[in-house]
């Protein structure tokens, strides 16, 4: 009997990693699962999610924030997914299969993608205490636990995930060792020169490699546990830990189990449409697959192909023939922070070519070119720089239209080249994981009016894969606009054609200090005069009020005319709520608060009716102050001490911290002083958009530092200084710009950091989409503020005296001017009378805003005057 | 004697009526700075937005956001967008002109005006 008899044909899938994922994803689209009953069997206790980003767990990422499966997309496909129950016998005869749990799943179609399982070398104790594998989030949950009470950690395989397991032991506090059997590390993506510049930088971050040698045991002590292990040339490492990371074996067994054909070396042996070759009903996709060209493929973007094969196939649509015949190996990775890239013939197995070299093994870099007799570009490897890898792999199998060697030197030097992607032909791909052509790419712009990257991807999917190609993406877009006669504007506004970087320049090199007389010098022609607009007056008096003491402008923003050109809550030094209402944010430096602090602000919430609520970033926020509220509130605040927290500004809002050394028994810094010293030195900085930061006292990161536009995390020997990091919508992890500074290295740093961010930056573009979008991108800003490449650091640090110099707390300021505190009142003409649109209901014995009240006093036109 | 009047003097008028021949006095003309506006208190219970640009020329609006619904169109910013002098809602920015009270972003949309002088 087969489940079609009469009902809805059903499709089981076994496994549900990221390729399973991606193939109910590749079904969903083209309406199977619509006509079939999707069943899923998962062995992990949860869904799929991102194995390849796997370590960021280590660096704070959670497991909910891997996951990749949508449960509304389940609910809405009507998929039904089974966690921790794997397949565990499947009865070809019959088409059913029976999960762990004991239930019984009759098929007609059977998707078999059962990854892969780590090989662990045959070696004695393997299997003892502290010995892991590195595959699942939950060998990361049993590495993190081990790890608490061992000092030192070895991995087994210096290839790409060892290197990551081996960063994540090394984050988790543990000395670590790489035993790679091959002579150099990564032996499958880079040659000898390669390994050498990687080997460099890698012992730099502090991990020893042990390259050459072999595991023969594991040495344990009486109770079993992991103490050290035997090495090949005779030598014994201790080490309380060892993680096996020596590669992986297809996961076949379900398959040999019930008789399908696998390959000598494993693998479900299927044909091109990913269909096994001995059941018409049985599909396998993904690492567990031996493809039709006879190899099984380790990465996630063929196996995504395959899933996309194998959903078209059973879609059985005329138009769609997709098959799978093998894939390009190219691959692009941050490793430890250091770029790896290989691509095309990266070892040059094609016979008679030629290598083109540059190395710089001081520098860590080395850049292989393979190129045929003919000047085709065969390959290449990258290591330390792959900037140009989305140029070079386009340019694979083609004769580049510039001399090879000008491509692997650095910029700057002799005759190096940087070929851009407008020399690439139509044909090239781009988008290796969807296979888009720069070709398409132009289509979509020049046939379908795409004017901007998001919408390029959206029209074509190139860039959503692995978003390797989207720097490329950019930089086509940016060349068809103009090549198609549309002129780019890069002006800030409709009255200023500069860029808000020119404009700063402007600003602080003529010490032009007033809006108006910027846009009357400066403005576009048509603008000269006039009053401006709301994108160019904060931005133009956010530029003034950083520089101000630079520049002889008054540094306290409700002064003269600097006053017309803050947004509202910076015009009120409160943030605007629905309703009209403000809420008010003390400063807590670093989160650290007395009682007496905590029982003023208390008393003064109690006293003025204020709904209160703790902040994500360690402060107290006091919601529904009316204006003429405002200047009472601050007076209490001020005098117990407290100041403005700037919650209200594109400004350094709070330094979170951790409780750190002090009473933490992991701490291994003073994390709050630390905070609140920073705060203090930044508070009131007036920059392009909000800056967020955070001080942990140690690797385990509590206070999120990585998450923030200039974070701080406690070493052994002093601090580590990450930036770019974000929250919100569009999370990004930060990057290290530095490592183990001292105290005063770590505030010089981040003087620099934040002055140069201030003066490059776009209007409301955080550090994370700046750092981004910068040529050149995080390795250029470290040059500018590290190595002082521009010779401006000087001048950053001395901008950032003078505004520490010069700050003073607004709310103090204005109680104390009693023009300013004139304009706080609801009405110009009854100051006495509050808003009657504010009002407020009970909740939760708090109040939240009467709605309702919003509504009323909507009058129709008709009975109002009209001019 | 008389001296010519200083502009330090001058009232802020509001004609209430259209077409009417009262004026409401709303404040000094000092208290509006250029670029900023205020907001004032109709005997009615009506709310109005009062603004003044950088060449002296005063305009006044309903101070109701239509889209949020809170009073606050006077704490918007202001500016010229193709010669219309506009403010833009402190909510969620949606520019309103401040002759017409046509809403810029969205023409079906428009807040009242009022007849406004200094005298």
């Amino acid at each position: 009997m087969t489940a079609t008899e009469g009902a809805t044909p059903t499709i089981v899938l076994v496994g549900h990693g990221m390729v399973g994922q991606r193939f109910l994803e590749a079904i969903a689209e083209r309406g199977l699962t619509a006509t079939h009953r999707v069943v899923v069997l998962c062995e992990e206790p949860r869904p799929a999610y991102d194995r390849v980003a796997l370590t960021s767990y280590f660096s704070g990422r959670t497991a909910e924030d891997l996951s990749m499966t949508d449960m509304a997309f389940l609910e809405t496909h009507g998929i039904e997914l089974h966690v921790g129950d794997p397949a565990e016998t499947v009865d070809r005869e019959a088409r059913k299969v029976v999960a762990r749990s004991g239930r019984v799943f009759a098929y007609d179609t059977l998707v078999l993608a059962t990854g892969s399982f780590p090989f662990v070398p045959p070696v004695p104790n393997k299997d003892a205490e502290g010995c892991f594998v590195y595959r699942t989030i939950d060998d990361l949950l049993a590495i993190e636990k081990y790890a608490e009470t061992a000092t030192t950690g070895a991995v087994v395989g210096g290839g790409l995930l060892g290197l990551e397991a081996a960063g994540a032991l090394k984050g988790l506090g543990l000395t670590s060792h790489i035993v790679e059997f091959a002579p150099r590390l990564m032996p499958v993506q880079v040659d000898a020169g390669g390994g050498a510049a990687l080997l460099r930088t890698i012992e730099d971050m502090g991990l020893t490699v042990h390259t050459g040698v072999g595991t023969q045991e594991i040495v344990v002590d009486q109770s079993g546990a992991v103490t050290g292990m035997k090495l090949s040339d005779g030598s014994e490492l201790a080490t309380d830990l060892v993680v096996f990371s020596a590669g992986v074996r297809p996961r076949d067994q379900l398959a040999r189990d019930c008789g399908l054909t696998v390959g000598e070396r494993g693998g479900i042996a299927v044909d091109e449409r990913c269909r096994t070759v001995t059941d018409p009903h049985v599909f396998a996709i993904g690492e567990c697959a031996l493809a039709a060209d006879g190899r099984v493929y380790g990465l996630v973007a063929p196996g995504y192909e395959q899933a996309e094969t194998a959903a078209s196939a059973i879609a059985d649509d005329e138009s769609e023939q997709l098959s799978f015949t093998g894939a390009d190996l190219s691959t692009k990775l941050k490793l430890l922070g250091v770029d790896v890239a290989s691509f095309g013939d990266a070892h040059g197995a094609a016979e008679d070519c030629l290598d083109v070299v540059y190395s710089d093994s001081r520098a860590g870099l080395y850049k292989k070119l393979v190129i045929g007799r003919d000047g085709t570009l065969l390959g290449g490897i990258l290591v330390g720089d792959a900037d140009a890898y989305g140029t070079l792999r386009a340019f694979t199998g083609s004769v580049p239209p510039v001399a090879p060697e000008s491509l692997v030197l650095p910029a700057g030097a002799g005759d190096s080249v940087q070929l851009g992607p407008s020399a690439l032909p139509d044909e090239a791909i781009v988008c290796s994981c969807h296979n888009v052509s720069k070709g398409t790419i132009r289509g979509a712009v020049t046939e379908h009016s795409c004017t901007t990257v998001p919408e390029v991807k959206k029209c074509t999917k190139a860039g959503t894969g692995c978003g390797s190609c989207v720097k490329v993406l950019g930089q086509l877009v940016t060349a068809e606009l103009e090549a198609s006669g549309v002129e780019v504007d890069k002006g800030l506004c409709g009255c200023f054609s500069q860029t808000r970087e020119e404009l700063y320049e402007i600003v602080l090199a003529l010490r032009v200090n007033t809006y108006q007389d910027l846009l009357d010098r400066y403005g576009r022609d048509g603008a000269r005069g006039g009053d401006g607009c709301d994108v160019c007056k904060p931005a133009i008096g956010s530029i003034i009020a950083s520089l101000a003491p630079s520049i002889g402008a008054s540094g306290y923003v409700l002064d003269g005319e600097q006053a017309a050109l803050q947004e509202t809550n910076d015009h009120f030094l409160a943030n605007l709520q629905k309703n009209g209402s403000y809420s008010v944010v003390p400063r807590i430096p670093g989160g650290e608060i007395t009682p007496e602090g905590l029982i003023v602000i208390g008393e003064i919430a109690r006293d003025f009716g204020l709904y209160t609520k703790i902040t994500g970033g360690q402060r107290i926020d006091m919601f529904g102050a009316r204006v003429e509220q405002l200047p009472l509130i601050w007076t209490r605040l001020v005098d117990a001490g407290f100041e403005s927290g700037h919650a209200y500004g594109k400004s350094l809002r709070t330094v979170k911290s951790c409780v750190g050394q002090t009473w933490c028994r992991y701490g291994v810094q003073d994390s709050v002083r630390m905070a609140i010293d920073l705060e203090l030195r930044y508070r009131g900085l007036r920059s392009p958009h909000k800056l967020k930061s955070a001080v942990s006292g140690c690797a385990r990161e509590c206070a999120e530092a990585q998450s923030k536009d200039f974070g701080v995390i406690a070493t052994s020997n002093g601090w580590n200084l990450y930036v770019g990091g974000n929250g919100g919508a569009t999370p990004r992890h930060a990057d290290l710009l530095a490592q183990d500074l001292t105290d005063a290295e770590l505030v010089r740093l981040i003087d620099r950091f934040l002055m140069f961010y201030i003066r490059t930056a776009d209007r409301l573009e955080r550090t994370s989409t700046w750092l981004e979008r910068i040529p050149g991108g995080l390795d250029h800003v470290r040059d500018v503020v590290v190595e002082d490449s521009l010779g401006i650091c000087e001048e950053l640090e001395s901008l950032m005296t003078a505004h520490v110099a010069h700050y003073a707390d607004e709310w103090a300021t204005t109680i104390n001017d009693p023009e300013k505190l004139a304009r706080f009142v609801s009405f110009v003409n009854a100051p006495d009378t509050p808003d009657p649109v504010v009002g407020f209901v009970p909740e939760r014995e708090q109040i939240k805003p009467d709605l309702p009240l919003l509504t009323i006093g909507h009058r129709p036109l008709e009975g109002s005057a009209q001019r | 004697m008389t001296l010519a009047p200083e502009t330090t003097d001058l009232k802020v008028q509001l004609q209430l009526e259209e077409g009417g021949l009262d004026w409401f006095t709303v404040c000094d003309l000092s208290r509006l700075v250029p670029g900023r506006g205020v907001a004032a208190l109709l005997p009615d219970g009506r709310q109005v937005a009062l603004f003044r640009d950088r060449s002296g020329a005063l305009y006044a609006i309903d101070n109701r956001d239509p889209f949020g619904g809170a009073a606050v169109l006077s704490r918007g910013l202001t500016g010229t967008h193709q010669g219309r002098p506009f403010v833009a809602s402190p909510l969620l920015k949606q520019r309103f002109d401040l002759v017409s009270g046509e809403c810029l972003d969205d023409e079906t949309v428009r807040v009242a005006t009022y007849d406004v002088r200094a005298a």
